[in-house]
């Protein structure tokens, strides 16, 4: 079975992003960009199915600048077969996303596809639903567990008082919560390796997809700095102040 | 113009994450009305017709919703929903995984996780954890949104009087099935919909001394969570996470324990109302958002804490 995983060149998330003067958005030059959190997650969920033998081949996908290749070669290094980008210099959003990967799959028709749960600089929490509903394939969102049985993958889901299981047929999209695994490094040793595995570009023209504007951003502001209150001397004093100030207690 | 907002619901009772996109529903303007997909789901239908605001109530009930499937439920919405100007749900694990769904099928975007309503078409949401609100204006004819339950006061849930409409529609997609649910043992709420958050950072020293933080947690009817510093020396799981790449919480109370305050921690819980520090080193940054703050070492103040409530 081939699995199929995205991955989201984004800022690090170590990195205080700071709103540009004109306040168009946030300023990204010369800041550290990385591998979005969730998606090595979903590449470390990829090259364990890979290493167990239940997947034989492992595919990264990205889509976004030139400089995404960087990104997709770091999965490269973590233990995936193949890249392809994506290349595009326009903002995509969610559902231009799912729709050139609903193309990549078309053309790749892998038997899992793993993404992350959320990018954490959009924060939108969508492509992978929006991806499964384009391609009519059953979603395990926010999986911690996954399992594959057969035909059938069974997911383990990180919901509100708990976690669900569900059954999905497959072809099934997966998107990755924190506890799924925990991510390896890249080993130096493979981090060469990776520099020769293959890597294929395309373009959303090339994949016959037209990207027209769902939204748009309008002005992007510093959240209102919080201010900082007062110290209390004594923990009688903190719960007074938290049971008649406060009223929370 | 119309909503369309996608109840939460256990089948018996609405869950009350609901009544904040209602509120929202009401800033946008025009009718709301309630859809409501479950299986025996009368009881939850007749408490959503009661909300304040509500013009009609919605009910899909069919065994192929009984357990909320994506998949299944997706569809229903996309059918149902064509007719409204917007869809509105409140942010949660259910709606976030279907709402995503519903919104490709009618092929319009979505907008996550709004905190203000401009206009009716144009809304301030966060992006980068919260540390920028953007402006976004949706250009697509239906609006699909889902609403951050802090950022909108709930509608009453009472003193409405809607009227209930029968669904036919059933849609099996046929891709999934339920399997079980594990429930989580503690009668501690989830993190993410916690009025009152207690919170352990490195400062706890060890894995144990989180029971101080759980008997705390368990007066205040709160739930407990840790910084990534906490996570990565492994003193709890994960899941148990605020911060950027963890859970993001606004809840009423939030208290830090040994926490200096990392910009990552910031990042999930800045929105609480109320933020109280419990550090012993009076220069952690943590300060510089609590409302009130005790420098004091935690293995005295906790337990202290806890004698006092």
């Amino acid at each position: 079975m081939k699995v199929l995983v995205t991955v989201k060149r984004v800022i690090d998330y170590n990195v205080k992003v700071r709103v540009k003067s004109d306040n168009t958005d946030v300023d990204l030059t010369n800041v550290k960009m990385a591998m979005n959190p969730f998606c090595e997650i979903a590449v470390e969920e990829a090259v364990r199915l890979k290493e167990s033998g239940v997947a034989s081949e492992v595919v990264v996908v990205s889509l976004g600048p030139q400089a995404a290749q960087e990104q997709i070669r770091t999965a490269l290094a973590l233990g995936a077969d193949r890249g392809i980008l994506v290349q595009s210099d326009e903002t995509l959003e969610s559902l231009h996303v799912a729709k050139l990967l609903a193309k990549v799959i078309e053309q790749e028709q892998p038997g899992l596809v793993i993404t992350g749960k959320q990018a954490i600089d959009s924060d939108n929490n969508q492509t992978g639903q929006m991806l499964a509903a384009l391609t009519g394939m059953a979603q395990g969102t926010f999986a911690s567990e996954v399992k594959i049985e057969g035909d059938k993958a069974l997911v383990t889901r990180e919901v509100d008082g708990g976690l669900q299981t569900v059954e999905l047929a497959m072809p099934a999209l997966v998107t990755t919560d924190l506890r799924l695994n925990e991510p390896r490094y890249a080993s130096l040793p493979n981090i060469m390796k990776a520099k020769k595995k293959p890597m294929a570009t395309t373009t959303p023209e090339e994949l016959g997809v037209t990207i027209k504007a769902h939204t748009e951003v309008l002005r992007v502001d510093t959240p209102e700095e919080r201010q900082a209150g007062i110290k209390v001397a004594s923990v009688d004093e903190l719960v007074e102040k938290l049971k008649n100030e406060a009223k929370v207690i | 113009m119309a909503t369309l907002i996608i109840a939460e619901h256990d089948n018996s009772t609405l869950k009350a994450a609901t009544l904040h996109a209602v509120t929202a529903a009401q800033q946008v303007g025009g009718d709301i009305d309630v859809l409501v997909a479950g299986s025996a789901c009368q009881a939850a239908a007749e408490e959503a017709a009661k909300v304040a605001g509500v013009s009609k109530v919605l009910v899909a009930d069919n065994a192929v919703y009984a357990n909320q499937l994506a998949e299944n439920v997706a569809k229903l919405i996309a059918e149902v929903g064509a007719g409204y100007s917007h869809i509105m749900a409140t942010s949660t694990p259910e709606t976030k995984n279907v709402l995503p769904r519903a919104a490709a099928l009618l092929d319009v975007g979505q907008i996550s996780d709004i905190l203000r309503v401009d206009s009716a078409d144009t809304f301030g949401r966060p992006i980068y954890a919260g540390n920028a609100i953007a402006t976004v204006k949706a250009l697509d004819a239906i609006k699909v949104i889902t609403v951050r339950s802090t950022a909108f006061e709930p509608a009453a849930a009472e003193g409405g009087s809607a009227a209930v409409e029968a669904v036919a529609a059933a849609h099996d997609a046929g891709l999934s099935t339920f399997v079980s649910d594990e429930v989580a043992q503690s009668d501690r709420p989830e993190l993410t919909s916690a009025k009152i958050i207690v919170s352990g950072g490195r400062g706890m020293g060890n894995g144990e001394n989180f029971a101080m933080l759980d008997s705390v947690a368990d007066k205040l009817g709160a739930a407990v969570g840790a910084s990534r510093a906490a996570v990565d020396a492994g003193f709890v799981p994960n899941d148990m996470q605020v911060g950027q790449t963890g859970k993001i919480v606004a809840p009423d109370l939030y208290v830090a324990v040994g926490i200096s305050g990392a910009i990552q921690h910031l990042a999930g819980m800045k929105d609480s109302k109320v933020i109280v520090a419990i550090n012993k080193d009076d220069e952690a940054p943590i300060f510089q958002v609590a409302d009130y703050g005790l420098v004091a070492d935690l293995f005295e103040a906790v337990p202290e804490l806890d004698s006092k409530l």
